[in-house]
């Protein structure tokens, strides 16, 4: 599998992503409405004064005169403290004010004030020109009156607005970006929980997942439910087909043997009772390979799905010793059993337990010469430690730590039938079990020691 | 005297200078001191229309402060203190000046320098304009009434008191009133162009004193001597501060704030564009600024400081607002126009 990222991740970016988008168009807005609500207020006071201006013109004696209201200038100087300049220019001619400050480009018309931002006196300046029409019919005046103010206030109050911007966007983005965080974890919580539901199960619940789930979850759920419904037949069949196979392949081998058992005996030429036991003998090897393979395939199988049986693991090797004594007594070889008296606890797979230390065991005998002897032994320690020493023909140079390999048989096995699976049930059920496999050579004498090393829990 | 005295003529070129083309002109200096330092540092020049009597000790205290700068110290009128740095360009550190109006004209058009003032951290906010022009002191325009005419309790109050007193005995006041003669006073100009702001009862002032055949003055002391010797009964709009001093040293006149309002000028100061040594221009305009943390200073020079408490205790006094007002009454149209009604009701004869 292949990890494609985090969706809580993803999400959070993404939501941040917009967050901030959200908060760079706001900024925008609020510092383009705000400026534009500035800028209309000075152009709103500078029409007023143009205007105030230019309803105190008046004709006298057929020359336009003005008397300047004191409220058209300190007027402007009310919202701020920029530098005022104006100019009343009649029919092309400086009545007053300041003769350099330049004309309207675009002349203002009776009903409408022309507004214009240039540079005058090393300043940017905002004037408001308004014309009006002084004296009497064909006679009257075309007055133009410019009012002008530098725009330091208005830099100053944009300036405000930018920075109050900038902070709101900047507070929003925060908030929105905590908001993201909690709505992609939030939004996330039921996988967290269906994954809580499903993870916590033990090895053989195979239920159907009940857990509540938001719509979205729904076809995952019911994915899953219908995949554990289809494993939970396909293992129900292996588990048949394991229990079947064993039973159809172990009863008609012990007919088999019981009859060559019979003919044996009433056969009398040597060389055919020698066949006979030949046969015999492979039978035996058949079906002892026919169970090791049963106990691999099911070691494979229940090794998925430990079970968690509370056991006494003296008493385990005790019952396997007891169930091998009498194969170990065709050979004249005694099993000492140095097991302690108290029982051993510890968790796991009971049968998978006992194919082990029967496989390992069984192995000890076969490779054991006759009249020999077997311990087996319990040790505690830090660890639990399950072993069988022989006085066999050990592993020779053999390479230990190949020999769980399925199918490796040790180089010295001579004219000894096996299967090459024992040791590699054992391996896996100790590993299944959070343990090992110790193989060593006795280093006084013959022999070899095959151990199951257990942590204690 | 520091409230210049300056002809029609010359107002009149002012106003054709500012307005229009520009003449080469050269302003008059009035007098000159220069307050050499021990061991030279630095050197500001100061140009103002206060007197040196009166700026004298101010100047000692500043360059006791720093003793390595030598202040050249030049007094003039305020309408050539703004032809100096308007018209001339003249290179000055510092100008300082009672026209307020003028002073906000250099401000508004671009002849003073920014400055963040450090130690006047009181300074009310009418007191300073677009971190150029700042105010320093605080002189109401006041009546002053002879003691030959007048008892303890029967002067006039209010304008409207002394509009009925002078119409309802005009033998008695006949030739006995004093007051500026707006043309050639800058500060007689913005004192009566606020007060013909402030209330209808000034043209009426007017009036009745043209009636009288009021006496035209160039300057407040020379009203508050002829108050203070009985050749005058009354004179309207001297300034507060002469007039106080003047009382201490000669006394036989009494000092009237009217309860209707009182204008309230302040001298101003800022730093000229063509500024040679900004750097100690700008602590002698902080030191000018701390000058109301300063009474030896304001008993000294009879200049009275920034008081923002005394303002809110008396409503009556009303200073006069900088901003872009002021620039109305130098327009030439309304100076024209405003100057024809104060002859048309003045001058009857």
């Amino acid at each position: 599998m292949r990890i494609l990222g985090s969706i809580r991740r993803r999400l959070f970016i993404q939501l941040a992503l917009v967050a901030a988008v959200l908060s760079l168009a706001f900024f925008l807005v609020v510092r383009g409405v705000a400026e534009r609500a500035a800028e209309g207020t000075q152009d709103d006071i500078l029409s007023a004064s143009a205007t105030a201006i230019a309803d105190s013109l008046r004709s006298e004696g057929g020359h336009v005169t003005l008397d300047l209201p004191y409220s058209a200038l300190s007027m402007l100087g009310s919202i701020n403290e920029d530098r005022v300049f104006y100019r009343v220019v009649s029919e092309g001619k400086t009545l007053t004010g300041y003769g350099d400050l330049p004309q309207p480009e675009v002349p203002p018309r009776l009903s409408a004030p022309s507004f214009e931002t240039l540079d005058y006196r090393g300043d940017e300046i905002r004037a408001a020109s308004v014309i009006r029409p002084v004296g009497t019919g064909a006679n009257a005046a075309q007055v133009v009156v410019t009012v002008a103010q530098t725009r330091q206030g208005l830099a100053a109050i944009s300036r405000q607005i930018t920075a109050t911007a900038t902070g709101i966007g900047v507070g929003f983005f925060l908030l929105a970006t905590a908001l993201s965080l909690w709505a992609a974890g939030s939004a996330l919580a039921p996988i967290t929980r269906m994954t809580g539901s499903v993870t916590r199960r033990g090895p053989n619940d195979l239920r159907p997942v009940k857990a509540n789930a938001p719509d979205e979850l729904v076809p995952l759920i019911n994915a899953l439910n219908s995949f554990m419904a289809r494993l939970r037949s396909s293992l129900s069949r292996t588990e048949d087909f394991i229990a079947e196979a064993a039973h159809r392949v172990r009863t008609p081998l012990a007919t088999v043997r019981a009859q060559a058992e019979i003919t044996h005996r009433k056969l009398n030429k040597p060389e055919h009772k020698q066949a006979i036991r030949e046969m015999i003998r492979a039978i035996d090897e058949s079906s002892r390979s026919a169970g090791q393979m049963l106990d691999h395939a099911m070691v494979t199988f229940r090794a998925d799905s430990l079970a968690q049986d509370a056991l006494d693991l003296r008493g385990l090797m005790e019952e396997t010793c007891d169930r091998l004594g009498p194969t170990a007594d065709l050979k004249d070889i005694a099993i000492r059993r140095d097991t302690g008296t108290d029982p051993v606890a510890f968790t796991g797979d009971g049968i998978l337990l006992q194919a082990a230390l029967q496989n390992i065991l069984d192995n000890a005998i076969k490779y054991s010469p006759d009249d020999s002897d077997i311990t087996a032994r319990v040790a505690l320690d830090d660890n639990i430690t399950l072993s069988f020493t022989d006085q066999g023909r050990g592993f020779g140079d053999t390479d230990l730590s190949g020999l769980t390999t399925r199918y490796t048989r040790g180089a010295n096995v001579g004219d000894i039938v096996g299967s090459g699976l024992g040791l590699t049930i054992a391996d896996e059920v100790a590993k299944a079990h959070g343990g090992r496999l110790e193989i060593s050579t006795n280093k006084k004498g013959e022999g070899a020691c095959v151990s199951l090393v257990f942590p204690r829990g | 005297m520091c409230f210049a005295g300056i002809s029609a003529r010359l107002m009149a070129a002012l106003v054709a200078l500012i307005m229009s083309a520009s003449v080469a002109m050269s302003f008059e200096v009035e007098d000159r001191r220069l307050y050499e330092a021990t061991s030279e540092l630095a050197r500001i020049n100061v140009i103002s229309t206060a007197d040196l009597d009166v700026f004298d000790p101010i100047i000692r205290a500043f360059q006791a402060s720093r003793p390595g700068v030598t202040i050249d110290y030049t007094v003039t009128g305020t309408t050539d203190l703004m032809e100096a740095l308007y018209e001339d360009g003249a290179a000055f550190d510092l100008a300082i000046s009672s026209a307020m109006d003028l002073q906000t004209k250099l401000a508004n058009d671009g002849f003073a320098q920014n400055h963040t003032p450090q130690t006047a951290t009181d300074l009310p906010i009418w007191a300073s304009w677009r971190d150029q022009l700042f105010a320093f002191t605080q002189e109401p325009a006041v009546l002053v009434v002879s003691d030959n005419f007048f008892g303890d309790d029967d002067a006039p109050q209010s304008r409207d008191e002394l509009i009925a007193l002078l119409r309802d005995n005009p033998e008695r006041f006949q030739g006995k009133i004093g007051t500026y003669d707006v043309r050639r006073s800058g500060f007689g100009y913005l004192m009566a162009t606020q007060d013909s702001r402030n209330s209808d009862a000034f043209w009426r002032l007017m009036e009745v004193m043209g009636r009288l055949d009021a006496e035209l003055y160039c300057c407040s002391s020379d009203m508050i001597r002829d108050v203070a010797s009985g050749k005058l009964a009354l004179a309207y709009n001297v300034l507060g501060s002469y007039a106080a001093a003047q009382l201490k040293s000669t006394g036989g006149f009494q000092i009237i704030e009217m309860s209707d309002y009182v204008n309230v000028m302040s001298r101003t100061v800022l730093i000229p564009q063509s500024a040679e040594n900004p750097d100690e221009a700008r602590a002698m305009l902080d030191f000018l600024l701390g000058l109301n943390a300063r009474q030896d200073l304001v008993d000294a020079s009879g200049l009275p400081a920034i008081d923002a408490a005394a303002l809110r205790a008396n409503p009556s006094l009303r200073p006069i607002r900088f901003g872009p007002g002021l620039l109305v009454f130098l327009d030439s149209l309304k100076r024209q126009s405003f100057l024809r009604n104060w002859e048309n009701s003045l001058l009857q004869n």
